[in-house]
């Protein structure tokens, strides 16, 4: 029952050190095998009724699977096909330490009692365990162990089968020596019912050529030859990053170096894939050259054919090479690591048979050969595929296809690919977690009473966007004493619904935050919750965490009080409504008044807070329209903004600091906290040089002077130019990112946006979890809650916010993706003229800002790698001059809108101008009967009984 | 090395193959020198530890020291320049020893019936041979032996283990050196397990009070546990030696 492993380990400072261990061999761990009558019953998923049905085998079997069939074929363990499956625990462990991804997924099979897996802990079971000999290799020995627990389950219960599935040639022909049954898991689904999904997802990793094939690409050197190099200094290992306009070509970030390595044509991107971790070889200085200023796409279609790369290759070498800008050259000799993924895509057309080309919508992956039974269906759909190997004599890496998503072009498969490409989990919510939820009809209780402050009788209203189902806020504002105001503000109580540690709250804590499509929501927590139960609906009663000030009447601050409360709003205005509340003198009603004092204290607050350096940025957000029955767009349009948005952010502002003062007050370690840093003074390169350009001094070197000198940059010829200028000012900020406060020195606390020291997430718990934190930290402060451990480790919070910031970051860009998409579809087949702005002058293009849009496109002004004849470049000033009339940045223009279509999976707006009109390059205007004015649409009426839907007011800060 | 390492796997076993509430093994031999007045020799695990004890004798050093109505209890704690995996001179008396020996004392005083012996010492040496996880405890354990070995009157066994959680959530008990450098904190306790008193309580980190509990019972029941073994093997012993005699024979 007792052994000890010993090991010797060489330390960090080269001291050898014996490490001896304990390993304990138990009696009491069982087959797990229904049938088995020795054992004791244990919990196991494996079925006596379950069958797997092979024709190689007369009656049911369990199948045992070597650590390779595990790694190479995790898709066809996830059909649901193969089961009654027996996971060695050496199996599970070496799994684990080779690829954790792979390892999750595994576990996530063996927990569902459907599938019938078992792990059985084989290394501590006193009849399958043996000792590692002396000079074993350690995948010799697992190899042993493999084959000792299979002749073990033999003996242990002669009446079943247990079939041993393994790719290692060795270990199969020594199995088959020692009588065990086994087959390459290819061989055994071949024999498998009903196998077609299966053969799709096998991974095709150990292709045999029968027919010589003319090798395409060197061989990579191996691993003990890369390591060698890479430590005497002879080559060098990095990160390969692939070129998205020309396949030929790609840079590998060496973090020795200080200029990435150039690496161009098939021999030298050498079977690379965007991402890996490779070593490459650098030439000599005579050999470097620049890279190429040309746009090179795979058009190759069958797999054998390499005269066209060859052709293109050609094309490149060709292509001029400028001295200057000559880099570091170098060719891919090895790779370390695959950093292959799932990959979204469609087929590529023209191609009959099994094998069919694979076309990534990332252009920075290659075409992937795939081998499919359904090729005509799945041209027909967006699909997933991974890459499985990329053998040396194969032009395209191989893979298989993984599922598919959706028929191309509609809107449900587009946001499954923009949901996909930012990993962001949509799936339902499981029934785990849908059990967490309250029992409707949901009551208040005496209890709920008793333990909350009762203000239903106070006049809070909320003020959102249109359309908005989640409120996560309320606000009211009273006269108290001579000429002070009670200003609350009431946040929904998200955390008295979701309880730490429960599968809710985990679930939540994983999504971090609701994500925005632009006709899609995707909840952070059900919507039993986010549109019912806590949001705080005008004339329900709900729960609400608030934060209530007593201010003078110039909005300074006398006391804060925090408690938890119930509230009944008296209504739910849109902006506009509150907007049209205030101004409409004849009404006096509590709630008017109310609205009316808070927009007059926000006003002092905002004023008081841009007068101490806070940024006012801007980013063009756009509304878009939707077609409630087609879900097809109908307008796009930038986002109207009335002085309530801004009333109801100063509040917001003041409550997310009030808090994060309070909470780190009272958690100095572990407080939830968000920090805007300050950016590095190159990053304003870009807006110091455009206004430089202008004529206009920006003085970056502090916040408060940034914004004075964006408040100073006006020219009353071009109004619209301010707006510009803090469009590219937004573009220089870092990211702000929630942190644990014990984990930073105070100065790094300050949030460079908003020029405030302290500032954390309050306000809006119901789409954001950083949220629901920061409440369960402030209702221990006042009492209303108690602690629970993971809430006070410094160590965990740190991990939360980390996923936290990832969430989120890619929650802003799915966002961005699908406004995109949305844009797109909306003008599909439409041509129009409108206004724009110059942004940048390029050498050969000009880029446009339609503010109408929120677009940024680029009009080109000469093909790509030409230079124009009609237009001339002036570096210096940053203009192009054509005759007499010359551009500059930020130069008014009118454009040409349309969509170029022709690569479906990139689909790009191509802008023609219109004025000023220049000869010879400059188009005439659209009629005046095609002509869409901005301002009074011809569909107005129309439009108003068609639902809006939102992206919602993102707050920047 | 990561914090959210699984020390518990789903099967429910540990890094070396334990569950959660099973000890380490135990192997122990009282009189294991003849030259002091008590001796004992502990395994737990890989954990080895030597306890010797002197006494009661006159105080030494001057009669200043002594006390009039109890015995002073001398304890000394040394770790062999061998006990770990890198080897180190460890010279007596540096900061951790001299709490490791004040902690013993505590316990010991617990324990050892000391106002039958006014104006006397006892002197209690630990040598820690090889350490792997739980040196207290084995010293504590090693320890009671001794005096017992040295025919010392006791209250009752004084015992000592350590409890950890394992995944944050599930207490497990006589942490492993691999496990504390995995995992958590610890929670060392010492306690007379028949009477249920806590003689001492150490945390080696914070944690939160929820888990507290939990992990508090759980080391009493290793106390108890390994209070067991030790009572067997003190038995055993006695019996051994009685056997030699020819008393002992008559009642087994
Ligand atoms: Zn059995």
């Amino acid at each position: 029952m007792f052994t000890t492993k010993a090991f010797i380990k060489k330390s960090k400072i080269g001291h050898f050190l014996k490490n001896v261990r304990e390993h304990y061999i138990r009696d009491d761990i069982f087959c797990g095998v229904p049938s088995c009558e020795t054992c004791h019953p244990v919990e196991s998923h494996l079925s006596s009724t379950y069958k797997n049905v092979c024709c190689l085998f007369k009656y049911n079997h369990y199948l045992i699977l070597d650590t390779n069939v595990i790694l190479d074929q995790m898709d066809v363990l996830d059909e649901p096909i193969l089961e009654n499956i027996i996971i060695l625990h050496t199996v599970l462990k070496e799994v684990k330490h080779r690829s954790l991804p792979i390892y999750k997924r595994l576990q996530s099979i063996i927990d569902n009692p459907s599938r019938h897996f078992y792990v059985f802990t084989n290394d501590h079971h006193k009849d399958t365990y043996v000792k590692q000999d002396d000079k074993e290799l350690i995948n010799d020995y697992n190899d042993r162990l493999i084959r000792k627990s299979c002749s073990w389950y033999m003996k242990h219960l002669p009446g079943e089968i247990f079939v041993l599935l393994s790719n290692d040639a060795k270990n199969r022909a020594i199995a088959l020596a020692e009588g065990i049954p086994t087959l390459t898991i290819k061989d055994y689904i071949e024999s498998v019912k009903d196998n077609s999904v299966l053969l799709d997802k096998l991974a095709k990793k150990d292709i045999h050529v029968e027919t010589y094939t003319k090798d395409i690409f060197p061989p990579h050197l191996s691993n003990v030859e890369l390591l060698t190099g890479v430590k005497n200094g002879k080559l060098h290992q990095g990160t390969f990053r692939a070129s998205k306009d020309n396949f030929l070509e790609g840079f590998v970030n060496v973090d020795s170096l200080e200029d990435p390595v150039l690496v161009q044509g098939r021999s030298g991107l050498n079977r690379a894939v965007n991402g890996d971790i490779v070593v490459v070889e650098i030439f000599d200085k005579k050999e470097w050259v620049s890279p190429s200023d040309i746009v090179l796409e795979d058009e190759g279609v069958a797999e054998e054919g390499i005269d066209e790369i060859e052709l293109k290759e050609r094309e490149l070498k060709r292509s001029k090479k400028i001295k200057e800008e000559i880099k570091p050259t170098g060719k891919v000799v090895g790779i370390i690591r695959r950093k292959w993924r799932q990959y979204c895509g469609i087929l590529q057309g023209g191609m009959d048979g099994v094998y069919q080309l694979f076309v990534p919508s990332d252009r920075s992956i290659p075409k992937i050969r795939i081998e499919t039974r359904q090729a005509d269906f799945l041209r027909t759909q967006k699909l997933i595929v991974t890459i499985d190997s990329w053998p040396r004599h194969s032009r395209y890496p191989h893979g298989h296809f993984v599922r598919a998503l959706g028929k191309i072009g509609d809107q449900t498969t587009e946001n499954e690919v923009v949901l996909l490409e930012h990993d962001v989990p949509h799936s339902q919510f499981s029934e785990e977690v849908l059990a967490c939820l309250p029992k409707l009809p949901w009551i208040i209780t005496e209890k709920d009473v008793k333990k909350r402050v009762d203000i239903r009788h106070l006049d809070i209203c909320s003020v959102d966007p249109p359309g908005c189902t989640d409120i996560d806020d309320a606000l009211h504002c009273r006269p108290i004493g001579n000429d002070g105001f009670e200003v609350g503000v009431h946040i929904a109580d998200v955390a008295h619904f979701i309880r730490p540690g429960t599968a809710i709250d985990k679930e939540a804590a994983s999504r971090a935050t609701t994500v925005y499509l632009v006709n899609k929501r995707i909840d952070m927590v059900p919507e039993l919750l986010s549109s019912n139960l806590c949001s705080l609906r005008g004339g329900e009663e709900r729960f609400a965490f608030s934060c209530v000030w007593e201010m003078d009447a110039n909005a300074n601050i006398l006391n804060t009080r925090f408690h938890k409360s119930i509230i009944k709003s008296k209504a739910s205005f849109t902006y506009e409504e509150a907007q049209m509340t205030i101004d409409d003198k004849s009404k006096n009603d509590p709630i008017a008044m109310s609205l009316r004092g808070l927009n007059k204290l926000a006003k002092i607050l905002k004023k008081r807070r841009l007068e101490n350096g806070a940024l006012v940025l801007a980013s063009p957000e756009v509304k878009i329209h939707m077609d409630s029955e087609t879900m097809e767009p109908l307008d796009v349009e930038v986002k109207k903004l009335f002085e309530t948005n801004s009333m109801v952010e100063e509040f917001m502002l003041l409550a997310n600091i009030s808090v994060a003062e309070k909470i780190l007050d009272e958690f100095p370690e572990c407080a939830m906290l968000r920090r805007h840093p300050t950016p590095p003074s190159t990053n304003f390169d870009p807006l110091i040089k455009a206004g430089r350009h202008l004529g206009l001094d920006i003085n970056v070197e502090c916040g408060k002077n940034l914004a004075q000198s964006l408040d100073e940059a006006t020219k009353p010829e071009n109004p619209y130019l301010n707006t510009m200028l803090r469009i590219l000012a937004t573009r220089c900020m870092l990211q702000a990112v929630y942190f644990a406060s014990g984990t930073l020195q105070k100065e790094e606390y300050y949030h460079y946006g908003l020029a405030v020291p302290l500032y954390t997430h309050f306000t809006s718990p119901i789409r954001r979890y950083a949220d629901i934190i920061v409440h369960r930290l402030l209702a221990v402060t006042c009492g209303a809650d108690s602690t629970y451990p993971d809430l006070l480790d410094k160590q965990k919070s740190t991990e939360l916010c980390q996923n936290l910031n990832y969430r989120n970051r890619m929650a802003q860009y799915a966002g961005r993706a699908s406004v995109a998409f949305n844009t797109h579809l909306f003008f599909k087949g439409k041509l129009q003229d409108e206004e724009g702005y110059v942004l940048h002058i390029r050498k050969n293009a000009l880029q446009i800002l339609i503010p109408k849009y929120g677009l940024e496109c680029t009009l080109y002004l000469a093909k790509k790698g030409e230079s124009s004849n009609i237009f001339e470049y002036n570096e210096e000033e940053q203009s192009q001059k054509a005759g007499n009339i010359t551009l500059h940045a930020f130069d008014p223009v009118k454009v040409r809108l349309s969509l170029d279509s022709n690569n479906i999976q990139h689909e790009k707006f191509v802008l023609q101008l219109v004025s000023p009109y220049i000869e010879g390059f400059s188009v005439q205007p659209l009629g005046e009967s095609m002509e869409v004015d901005p301002d009074k649409p011809a569909s107005e009426k129309k439009r108003k009984s068609k639902s809006e839907s939102h992206v919602k007011n993102k707050k920047k800060n | 090395m990561s914090k959210n390492k699984e020390l518990i796997s789903k099967i429910g076993l540990r890094l070396d193959g334990r569950r959660a509430n099973e000890l380490r093994r135990i192997r122990c031999k009282l009189g294991v020198f003849t030259e002091p007045d008590g001796s004992a020799y502990i395994e737990q695990g890989l954990t080895k530890v030597l306890a010797a004890v002197y006494g009661p004798h006159e105080v030494r050093g001057g009669r200043s020291k002594a006390q009039h109505n109890s015995a002073i209890i001398n304890c000394q704690f040394s770790m062999a320049v061998f006990s770990t995996t890198e080897r180190k001179k460890r010279p007596r008396g540096d900061r951790k020893s001299t709490e490791l020996s004040m902690h013993l004392q505590q316990a010991l005083e617990a324990a050892i019936k000391s106002e039958l012996y006014p104006f006397c010492q006892i002197d209690v040496y630990v040598e820690v041979l090889h350490a792997d996880g739980g040196i207290y405890p084995a010293c504590v354990n090693a320890a009671t032996l001794a005096l017992i070995d040295a025919g010392i009157p006791l209250k009752e066994y004084v015992c000592a283990c350590t409890a950890s959680l394992a995944n944050n959530d599930i207490p497990m008990l006589d942490i492993s050196h691999q496990e504390e450098v995995l995992g958590g904190p610890t929670l060392t306790v010492a306690a007379l397990p028949m009477s249920g008193k806590i003689v001492l309580m150490e945390m080696s980190q914070r944690f939160h009070l929820d888990h507290l509990d939990k992990v508090l019972e759980k080391a009493l029941q290793g106390c108890k546990d390994i209070k067991e073994i030790l009572d067997n093997a003190v038995r055993l012993h006695v019996t051994d030696i009685g056997s030699s005699t020819g008393w002992a024979n008559t009642k087994h």
